[in-house]
């Protein structure tokens, strides 16, 4: 069954890609959500076997590499940790899937989308169940991979396929800094497997590597080349420039990739080498300093955004920030309980928005919305559930995860902690009026569409409706059923020896006797915030315009993404393009290829030119060479041989 | 000195120098057709340093071909294309220099060769073909016996060489002209009972 | 020097066969004084293959001094005849003008 789980996506995939042509849309459909349902069911049987009652497994498939010193398998390791991952991924993905049927309904290649969404949803289970190194990496590269083609899926604009080429780059650069990662551990602990490695990590944790002459601590260099990774992949402060632009993908792309799945494969990557970051607290500290910042600096950012689906981005980068400040003060299980709250609910938001986008005939911009919730009243109400879960309020199920999180932050003790702390409470004010900045603009007011939109504006239809209606149920209850067993008392029998926390580092046992007034702080901003927007955009609407035109700078620093795009472009795409223009202009073309066959071919013509000048066409002139030759022959003979 | 001896110096003396004379003035007169006639000249005053070498066969067959045949066709060729005076073009000037250069190291050479030179002693010995004492048989019956047996090969070859050269000739000059009727014989003998005659039944104050 | 040797004969044909080459290629008139020019040198090498069966006693040497002469008869036939079928095409036979051949 574990097989099954994982490898029946990937069949899905290969049907509805390969022989899509013959089974047709409603085949490829049915194929690829047939096989995604079967493995969420999987999914949640393996979660109650595995994570419920405890009975961890590890599958092995097949020997990969078997070289000298370097033994790598193909295994799938089923543990409390990844048992939670495959449930959340499997189901997330069955519930965009069958989205999709009705989303893409008028897409002329809908057997390539489903075998796309089935391939990724392959390659993400892959990474969760990964038991080694290089399996984790395999997964990583194809969830990346997999993120391209679907960003780049319309690929006749051209924006598309700039941003799917972005988000590849931009991975990359993460990707480098995991591999030189990947490269270290095998350097100093001799093994890529997960067991092998974490066993010897207290005594690893003591080592030094020696670079350019100075001494570093092994461990912490290590962790922080994989965090490169993790920020990468999740669009951390930095390397995040990418998840914006990503919102050029079909709505079901960004829900199920860029705020469900693939961009937590960084909050869990760091969970699953919690092992390793226990011992380098450096690496954690540097975690929740970048994990704190992008909290907010997300959250500033989505406050000036216009287009709907860019507002739900920065959410899901801000709220990966949270998730990894998390993660920085040992709070793994806070940090993957808010990961699987935050895939229903913000999964529920972009699927919502895509609804949204579906009733206002293709428009984004919210902008011209306005004024619909009567004309969608499921997509109205279900946004509501999404976004009061997002803004984490009582009894749904971010208000469990998120504060648990700002809890054991000022639990930690430490200074990056309190930080972090602040930062979180500051970045949840901001959620929650970004978010109901969302709903008031989009749904509330006078209408600023034209009339041709608003006549058109229907509700979607129930296939839709429904995987929204189930990720709402999950947006509701999962956090206080589930706050027991992830963060609660019951953490310890729940996760087992998937996530380490050492006895010094425990913040979430301290995240349970924090003052009163710490626990309910974020409580509190999160209505403060839900009352300035309503002040804001309901009340007095000209307000924003007022504040934009007076904080001209702030304004415009913050909806130009604190000129993020424009600082690298000028730091690193712009020196690139005039190094690759220059070798190949100069190094390329005028050098290699001069000396090359250019230079080879004009240097014949030439030559040739002139000795073709000998072919006078003159007899005499023939003749007196020959004469010149025979002259010379005797010349020589008479000279050297005789003497 | 013997008599003998000088007027052999004095023979040898005239007939070179008239040859050389005559050679330098082939290459130098403005008129080709002096050109040839001082190559006639050359070429009779080679026969007669060829008479004395002893070698008379030699020398009348140089004035019969060459002279009779091949100088002459010379002139004909001369005669018939329309050949112009041409006037010494500045080029040759040009060349003057380094010709006459390379010609000079030539001749040192060449008289160097002769100078450091001595026969083999035993050079009678490997004589191709000895010549016979005068008594014996004179230069052409000599020349006679060798070249009929010895040399018969070389000598059908260069009659094969003569007639293909003859051929070759033919060949490149021979034009068909235009508007010249000929006959075809193979037409004219083929021709058969059915082209040549037509039986037409005449009518009495009829015609054909 | 009044003993005439060997060594005056062939003296004699290196000088023809220098004005030979000479008159190939200092001429500039026309093409009939090159072919004179190679008939020039044959005689010079007749010259000398006579004059060294003479001083040798050896009578290979006139027998082909007499095959360079049916040779030279022949080769001088030949040229004439595509002279006049050059001279037939192009219409002059100055040597400036022949260099159809030029690469």
């Amino acid at each position: 069954m574990p097989v099954a789980a994982v490898f029946l996506p990937l069949i899905g995939s290969i049907i509805a890609g390969f022989f899509g042509r013959w089974i047709g849309d409603r085949g490829a459909q049915l194929v690829t959500c047939l096989a995604m349902a079967l493995s969420a069911l999987f999914g949640i049987v393996l979660f109650v076997e595995i994570a419920l009652h405890g009975q961890s497994q590890t599958v092995d498939l097949l020997n990969w590499i078997d070289t000298g010193d370097l033994q790598v398998e193909w295994a799938l390791r089923f543990d409390a940790l990844a048992a939670v991952m495959v449930a959340v991924v499997t189901v997330v993905s069955t519930m965009v899937h069958v989205y999709s049927i009705g989303y893409m309904e008028h897409d002329p290649s809908i057997p390539r989308f489903m075998s796309y969404l089935s391939i990724f949803t392959f390659f993400m289970l892959m990474l969760v169940t990964a038991d080694n190194f290089v399996q984790l990496f395999f997964g990583w590269e194809g969830v990346g991979l997999t993120s391209y083609l679907l960003i780049g899926f319309w690929y006749d604009r051209p924006s598309a396929n700039a941003a799917a080429i972005k988000a590849f780059v931009v991975n990359r650069v993460g990707d480098f800094g995991f591999a030189l990662g990947i490269f270290a551990v095998y350097f100093l602990f001799g093994s890529l497997q997960f067991d092998a490695v974490f066993g010897a990590a207290p005594e690893v944790a003591k080592a030094t590597l020696n670079f350019l002459g100075h001494d570093y601590p092994a461990l912490t260099v290590t962790c922080i080349l994989l965090f490169i990774g993790a920020m990468g992949k999740s669009a951390q402060l930095g390397l995040h420039t990418w998840l914006p632009d990503a919102m050029e993908g079909p709505t079901p792309v960004s829900a199920l990739i860029h705020a469900a799945t693939m961009v937590t494969a960084g909050v869990f990557m760091l969970a699953r080498l919690s092992p390793l970051f226990e011992y380098a607290p450096t690496a954690l500290a540097v975690v929740v300093v970048v994990g704190g910042t992008t909290a907010i600096f997300a959250a500033s950012v989505g406050m000036a955004q216009n287009d709907i689906k860019r507002v739900i981005a920065y959410s899901t980068c801000s709220q990966l920030g949270y998730m990894f400040f998390a993660a920085g003060v040992s709070a793994y299980g806070a940090a993957i309980f808010h990961l699987m709250t935050h895939a229903f609910f913000k999964a529920l938001l972009f699927l919502g928005a895509g609804s949204v986008i579906h009733a206002m005939s293709g428009e984004q911009d919210m902008r011209k919305m306005g004024g619909i919730y009567y004309l969608v009243p499921y997509t109205y109400i279900l946004m509501w559930i999404g976004s009061l879960s997002l803004a984490g309020i009582w009894p749904f199920a971010g208000y469990y995860s998120k504060d648990t999180i700002l809890e054991a932050a000022y639990a930690a003790g430490t200074g990056v902690g309190l930080y972090a702390y602040w930062l979180g409470v500051l970045g949840a004010f901001l959620t929650a009026f970004y978010s109901w900045r969302l709903i008031f603009m989009t749904f509330h007011g006078e209408p600023r569409a034209d009339r041709e939109a608003m006549h058109h504006a229907h509700e979607s239809p129930s296939v839709m409706i429904w995987p929204l209606v189930l990720l709402a149920a999950g947006a509701v209850v999962a956090g206080f059923i589930g706050f027991n067993l992830f963060v609660g008392d019951g953490r310890g029998d729940f996760w087992r020896d998937s996530i380490l926390v050492l006895p010094g580092h425990d913040s979430l046992a301290g995240a349970e006797a924090v003052p009163f007034w710490v626990a309910k702080l974020p409580l509190g901003v999160g209505i403060l915030g839900i009352a300035i927007a309503w002040c804001a955009y309901v009340w007095r609407p000209g307000l924003p315009a007022w504040f934009a035109a007076h904080f001209r700078a702030l304004y415009l620093f913050l909806l130009n993404k604190w000129y993020f795009d424009e600082l690298y472009d000028a730091v690193f795409v712009r020196p690139a393009m005039w190094l690759g223009l220059g070798l190949w202009k100069k190094g390329d073309g005028a050098v290699i290829d001069g000396l090359g066959p250019d230079g080879v071919a004009e240097t014949t013509r030439g030559l040739s030119v002139l000795s073709s000048r000998l072919q006078t066409g003159y007899l005499y002139h023939y003749a007196f060479a020959m004469l010149i030759g025979v002259v010379v022959l005797v010349s020589w003979y008479l000279l050297v041989q005789i003497g | 000195m013997a008599l003998g001896a000088i007027i052999e110096a004095v023979c040898f003396y005239a007939f070179a120098g008239v040859l050389i004379a005559s050679g330098v003035m082939v290459i130098a007169s403005r008129n080709p057709v002096h050109s040839v006639l001082f190559l006639i000249l050359a070429f009779f005053n080679a026969a007669g340093l060829f008479v004395l070498l002893g070698a008379e066969f030699l020398a009348m067959i140089l004035v019969i071909v060459y002279v009779g045949a091949v100088a002459v066709l010379f002139l004909f060729v001369v005669m018939m294309l329309d050949i112009n005076f041409v006037e010494l073009r500045q080029g040759f000037l040009q060349y003057l220099p380094v010709g006459a250069l390379i010609g000079l190291i030539l001749l040192v050479e060449l008289v160097l060769v002769f100078g450091a030179w001595t026969v083999a002693p035993d050079i009678a010995a490997a004589a191709a073909a000895p010549t016979p004492p005068l008594a014996q048989a004179s230069n052409t019956a000599a020349l006679g016996g060798l070249l009929y047996t010895r040399y018969i090969y070389p000598f059908e070859a260069a009659g094969l060489i003569l007639l293909v050269a003859m051929i070759g000739a033919i060949v490149l000059t021979l034009r068909a002209r235009e508007g010249v009727r000929r006959q075809k014989i193979a037409t004219q003998v083929g021709r058969s009972r059915a082209d040549a005659i037509e039986i037409v039944k005449v009518r009495p104050r009829q015609g054909v | 020097m009044l003993e005439i040797g060997l060594a005056h004969y062939l003296t004699v044909a290196a000088i023809l066969f220098t004005l030979g080459i000479f008159g190939i290629f200092l001429n500039r008139k026309n093409v009939i004084i090159i072919l004179m020019s190679i008939e020039l040198m044959l005689l010079a090498v007749n010259v000398n293959f006579v004059a060294f069966s003479a001083f040798l006693s050896d009578l290979a040497g006139q027998v082909f001094a007499m095959f360079v002469l049916t040779v030279a008869a022949a080769e001088a036939a030949i040229g004439l005849a595509i002279l006049v079928v050059y001279f037939r095409n192009r219409g002059t036979i100055a040597v400036e003008d022949i260099n159809l051949m030029k690469g």
